[in-house]
């Protein structure tokens, strides 16, 4: 587990510096555009990591065989998922971590003041982002296709969250207080709540032989 | 049975085909492209209807196992994703004359097109499986996450942005259409239930059969 997430870390991290130069060389250098269109680019960031990131949840498993032994595992399933679902939040966290950093490094953005308003969207999102996220990485972990599936699941099913969290990083970045967006901070608890209730419950059913 | 009600659904299609050209008036500002309306707002009807059916089916069949639950699920998906895009189509043809774009991302167009993907989505894990138990499990799941995620998504977009017709049948204070058209409107609704009915049994059926080939 632990040498397996640092190998999944260090190749979303060389990743996520990448997709900065992408963004950079289609966007060109305008920094007023830049600024009007960075909520949006910060969360294509941390969709696209996750997409990675949380489509290798089950990858160990599968490659090694250890698939039955999940099968197998004595007590309730759901403790799978919920350790599962914390590694990929851990995992996510710290890659948006970086990500923010390089952002205000490389396109001289000021995030300092806003930071802990936006320190609580990027955990709410992620949190939400994470829990269907594991959920689908385990359904499409034994399909075939599933690079091509996992996202095809995950992305229409992510709508409210991304709607959600695009526009309160937004809100908060222009310096907006936290009450100003407190109906999309509801609807990503709301949102976090249910992802989390439905993968707990319904996870069970995905590891049946 | 089965016979009879695809005989009652063409009747009320036909029904619903008279009210909607023959009996309701025409419409004073938007001209005979409004009785698109008469097509467009059963389908969604018919289209959530569906997508309902799909998430009790699902609970049923995770709870007990039953092979017809998973069968219902399937065909109800399957319907539910033709009569979103028969609903996405339609207002298309009405959008174009009536706003001037075939496509504006307005709150409850984009709400329904994201159902419409999101179920597209269930059908396409179902294809991709092949032992059939697995693909029951792994789409009743999935039916469950869905369902649930509509309110989500409907509320989320729905602050996101809104340019729709507000309600004109179902909103407190009455409704703001006359008798006839509302009329013609309930025939409709009914021919397209009967129809979604119809199509059901017979998806079901042919389910039934398929797995019992298997």
């Amino acid at each position: 587990m632990e040498r397996r997430s640092k190998e999944t870390l260090n190749a979303l991290a060389f990743f996520s510096l990448l997709l900065l130069f992408v963004f950079q060389f289609t966007l060109g250098p305008d920094r007023e555009r830049l600024a009007a269109a960075l909520p949006g680019i910060l969360w294509l960031g941390f969709v696209l990591a996750g997409l990675l990131g949380l489509g290798r949840t089950f990858v160990l498993e599968r490659e090694n065989d250890c698939w039955d032994a999940l099968l197998l595992a004595p007590g309730d399933k759901s403790a799978i998922y919920v350790g599962k679902l914390a590694g990929n939040v851990l995992l996510m966290l710290v890659v948006e971590t970086l990500l923010l950093v390089l952002f205000t490094f490389f396109f001289n953005v000021d995030l300092a003041g806003a930071l802990p308003a936006l320190a609580l969207v990027v955990a709410l999102g992620t949190l939400g982002l994470a829990a269907v996220g594991t959920l689908f990485a385990a359904m499409t972990a034994q399909v075939r296709a599933r690079e091509l599936l996992f996202p095809v699941l995950l992305l229409p099913v992510q709508v409210p969250v991304l709607l959600a969290t695009v526009k309160a990083t937004e809100a908060v970045l222009l310096g907006e207080p936290l009450s100003a967006v407190a109906h999309w901070l509801k609807l990503l608890a709301a949102a976090d709540v249910v992802y989390v209730a439905t993968g707990v419950l319904t996870f069970d059913f995905l590891l049946e032989s | 049975m089965t016979r009879a009600l695809g005989w009652l659904a063409a009747v009320g299609l036909g029904a619903g085909l008279v009210m909607a050209f023959g009996v309701a008036p025409r419409e004073a500002t938007q001209g005979n492209v409004q009785r698109i309306m008469y097509l467009h707002v059963p389908s969604v009807w018919v289209a959530y209807v569906a997508f309902a059916v799909v998430f009790v089916a699902s609970i049923i069949y995770l709870a007990r196992r039953a092979e017809w639950a998973d069968h219902v699920a399937h065909a109800s998906a399957e319907l539910g994703v033709l009569f979103t895009g028969l609903t996405i189509a339609t207002g298309s043809i009405w959008g174009k004359p009536t706003w001037g774009a075939w496509w504006t991302w307005d709150a409850r167009l984009t709400s329904v097109s994201m159902l419409f993907v999101m179920y597209l989505g269930y059908l396409l894990l179902r294809g991709m499986i092949d032992e059939g138990d697995r693909a029951a499990r792994y789409a009743a799941v999935l039916g469950v996450v869905a369902a649930l995620n509509i309110p989500l998504v409907h509320f989320s977009v729905y602050w996101w942005r809104t340019l729709h017709q507000p309600p004109s049948l179902m909103r407190p204070g009455g409704s703001s259409m006359p008798s006839v058209i509302v009329a013609a409107l309930l025939v409709n609704f009914a021919a397209f239930s009967l129809l979604y009915l119809y199509f059901l049994a017979k998806r079901v059926r042919l389910l039934r059969l398929e797995a019992a080939a298997a």
